[in-house]
C-alpha cells in the first residue's frame, strides 16, 4: 500500500481521457453523455455540501454490511454442514441448489411482503446475494481438506473437537477468502438494485433518480460513487483477508 | 564443528532417550488390503510379512501403484488392515477388526510435504509435545529451537511459515517435527520425490545425518532404487499390484554413508542385482497401465 500504483493511475486517466474525446468527438450516439468536468461540475453544485448525499453512502454502506455479515454468519456454518455431514448434504443440498440460480433481485416481491419494513427487505436482499456464493465456497473448500492434515493431527495427539477447531477452520480461511472477495462484490450489485426498487436513500436510489428525472450527470455520479463504495470494500475485505491469513505471502 | 557438538549432544539425549521409550522394532504379518469401493474389489496387498528391527532404516521400493504407501499408511494407523497383523514392540495396532489408532510413536513425512500451512515452523515443530501434554507450550518452543538448531541451524527460520520455505527446507523442518515426539519409528513416504538431484544429495546427506544421532528405526518409502540403496541397510523390493515381497537385499555398504560410495564397487554390484527385479515389476506396472488406456 505504500509505493503508489503509477500504471493504476495512468490507466485510469486514460479512461477518463477516453470518455472525453468520444463524448466530445464520438458523434450521435454519445451526444446525451455529460463529460466529466460537467459531471464535476454538478458534483460540485449538488452534491458535494449535499447531507442527504453522504446520508446515501452510510445507508447503502449499512445495508451491504448487515446483508453481508449475515450471509457469511450463516453461509459458513450451512457450508461446513454440507461438507462434512452425510445426511445433512444429501438432505439440504439439492434445496441449495434450487434455490441458488435464482437471481437475488427475483426475491424482491416476496421479501417486501414478507418483512415488515423496506428496510429488512432489502438487507435480506443483500443478504441473499453473496449467501450462496459463500456456502458453495466453504462446501468445496471442505472437500480440499488435506487428509495428510488430518491424519498428522490425530498422530501427533490431537482430539476431534480441536481438531475441528484448529485443522479443519484454518483449513478453510482461503475458500472463505474466496467467497468474501466474490461475494462483497455482488452484495453491492444487489443492494444497488433493491435499493432502485424499494427505498428512498441509497447511492441506488440516487442513480435511479437521476434516470426518472433524466439527469445524466446524477446517473453518472451515482455510478461513480457506487464504484468507489464497491471498491472501498473490497480493500477492506482484502485487508481483512490479510490479517486472517498472515501465511499467505 | 557445530554439527558434531550438537551432534553428540543429541546422541546422548537420544540414548536417555532409548532406556525411556526403548524399541521400536516393527512386525508386519501376511498383510493384506483389499480396496471395495465401486463393487469391484481391488486388492492392493498381498500377504506381506516384514520384520524392521529396532533402530533399522528399512526401505520399499516399488513401481507406482503397488501399494507402499497403503503400507505405510497402516503402519502409521490412518488405514485400516483387510488381512493380517502389525505390531509394535510386539503390541497390536493394527488388525482387520481393530480400529485404526494413530499415535506420535509412528509418524510419517509425506511425500507432498504436510506442515500446517498456518503454523510458523516453530509452532509447527512444538505441535505434538503441546498436544499430547507432555510439554508445556512454552518447554515445547524451547526444545524445538534446540532440535531446529541441531539439525542444521533451522532455527534460522523458526519465525517464518512453511511457503516461505523451499521444499527441501520444507521437509527437513517436518523431519523434526516427527522427531520431536521422540516416535520410535519414522515412516517417510518418498519425502524428496519431487526434488531436482542436487537438493536430493543434500538432503540424502541431512537425513543420514538425523538418523546418525537419533537411531530412529526407519521405514522410507521410495521408487527410486538407488535412492533406498545409499540411504537403507535394508532394501524390500515390492511387485506391482496386488504388492507383495518380491525381494529382499541387504545393504552391505558401511556407514557413514558417503556420495562418493555412489560409485563404489559395492554400490554398483547392490544396485545390478536389485536393478531387475525393480526393472521387470515397473515394466508389467507400465504394460498394465498401458493395457488399461487401451
Amino acid at each position: 500500500m505504500s509505493r503508489i500504483n503509477w500504471r493504476g493511475a495512468a490507466s485510469v486517466a486514460g479512461f477518463v481521457l477516453l470518455w472525453e474525446l468520444l463524448v466530445r468527438f464520438g458523434g450521435g450516439r454519445f451526444e446525451g453523455i455529460p463529460t466529466l468536468a460537467e459531471v464535476l461540475r454538478a458534483f460540485g453544485d449538488k452534491y458535494l455540501t449535499n447531507a442527504q448525499y453522504w446520508q446515501s453512502w452510510i445507508v447503502s454502506f449499512e445495508r451491504v454490511g448487515y446483508g453481508f455479515v449475515a450471509s457469511q454468519l450463516l453461509g459458513i456454518p450451512l457450508g461446513l454442514l454440507l461438507g462434512t455431514r452425510k445426511i445433512f448434504h444429501e438432505v439440504v443440498y439439492p434445496v441449495v441448489e434450487l434455490l441458488r440460480p435464482i437471481p437475488p433481485l427475483a426475491w424482491v416481491p416476496l421479501s417486501i411482503l414478507f418483512w415488515p419494513t423496506t428496510e429488512l427487505s432489502i438487507i435480506f436482499i443483500t443478504f441473499i446475494g453473496p449467501f450462496f456464493i459463500i456456502v458453495i465456497n466453504v462446501h468445496d473448500g471442505v472437500r480440499n481438506i488435506r487428509k495428510e492434515h488430518l491424519w498428522l493431527a490425530r498422530s501427533l495427539g490431537a482430539r476431534p473437537r480441536y481438531i475441528f477447531r484448529r485443522i479443519i477452520l484454518p483449513s478453510l480461511i482461503p475458500s472463505i477468502a474466496v467467497g468474501m472477495t466474490l461475494g462483497i462484490a455482488v452484495t453491492w450489485n444487489v443492494v444497488i438494485a433493491a435499493e432502485m426498487i424499494a427505498s428512498d436513500v441509497g447511492l441506488g436510489r440516487l442513480t435511479w433518480e437521476g434516470y426518472v428525472s433524466h439527469t445524466a450527470t446524477t446517473v453518472i455520479v451515482g455510478m461513480i460513487s457506487i464504484g468507489l463504495a464497491g471498491y472501498l470494500s473490497t480493500l477492506a475485505v482484502a485487508y481483512a483477508e490479510k490479517k486472517l491469513m498472515p501465511w499467505r505471502k | 564443528m557445530r554439527m558434531v557438538s550438537a551432534a553428540t549432544e543429541l546422541a546422548s539425549r537420544a540414548s536417555r532417550s532409548k532406556e525411556a521409550s526403548a524399541g521400536g522394532y516393527l512386525t508386519i504379518r501376511n498383510v493384506g488390503k483389499t480396496y471395495d469401493a465401486d463393487g469391484t474389489c481391488v486388492e492392493a496387498l498381498k500377504n506381506c510379512s516384514i520384520d524392521v528391527k529396532a533402530g533399522a532404516f528399512v526401505a520399499i521400493v516399488g513401481p507406482s501403484g503397488c501399494g507402499k504407501s497403503t503400507l505405510l499408511n497402516m503402519i502409521a494407523g490412518f488405514d485400516t488392515v483387510s488381512s493380517g497383523e502389525i505390531y509394535m514392540d510386539g503390541r497390536l495396532v493394527a488388525a482387520p477388526d481393530l480400529p485404526p489408532q494413530p499415535g506420535p510413536d509412528r509418524v510419517v513425512v509425506f511425500q507432498n510435504g504436510a506442515l500446517f500451512p498456518w503454523k510458523t515452523v516453530l509452532e509447527n515443530v512444538s505441535y505434538g509435545p503441546v498436544r499430547q501434554k507432555v510439554l508445556t507450550r512454552k518447554q515445547a518452543k524451547k526444545r524445538a529451537i534446540d532440535l531446529l538448531r541441531q539439525c542444521g541451524g533451522l532455527d534460522a527460520v523458526a519465525g517464518s511459515y512453511p511457503a516461505q520455505l523451499s521444499s527441501g527446507m520444507q521437509r527437513r523442518v517436518e523431519v523434526v517435527r516427527a522427531l520431536i515426539n521422540e516416535p520410535k519409528v519414522l515412516l517417510l513416504d518418498e519425502p524428496f520425490r519431487a526434488m531436482d538431484t542436487v537438493s536430493k544429495t543434500t538432503m540424502h546427506q541431512h537425513l543420514l545425518e538425523m538418523y546418525r544421532i537419533c537411531r530412529k528405526t526407519i521405514v522410507f518409502i521410495t521408487h527410486d532404487l538407488e535412492e533406498a540403496i545409499y540411504l537403507a541397510d535394508t532394501v524390500i523390493v515390492m511387485t506391482t499390484r496386488p504388492g507383495t515381497i518380491k525381494h529382499i537385499i541387504s545393504v552391505t555398504l558401511q556407514r557413514p554413508r558417503l556420495p562418493k560410495m555412489l560409485f563404489s564397487h559395492d554400490y554398483l554390484e547392490l544396485k545390478r542385482q536389485a536393478a531387475e527385479s525393480v526393472h521387470a515389476e515397473a515394466r508389467k506396472a507400465f504394460d498394465r497401465g498401458e493395457r488399461e488406456q487401451a
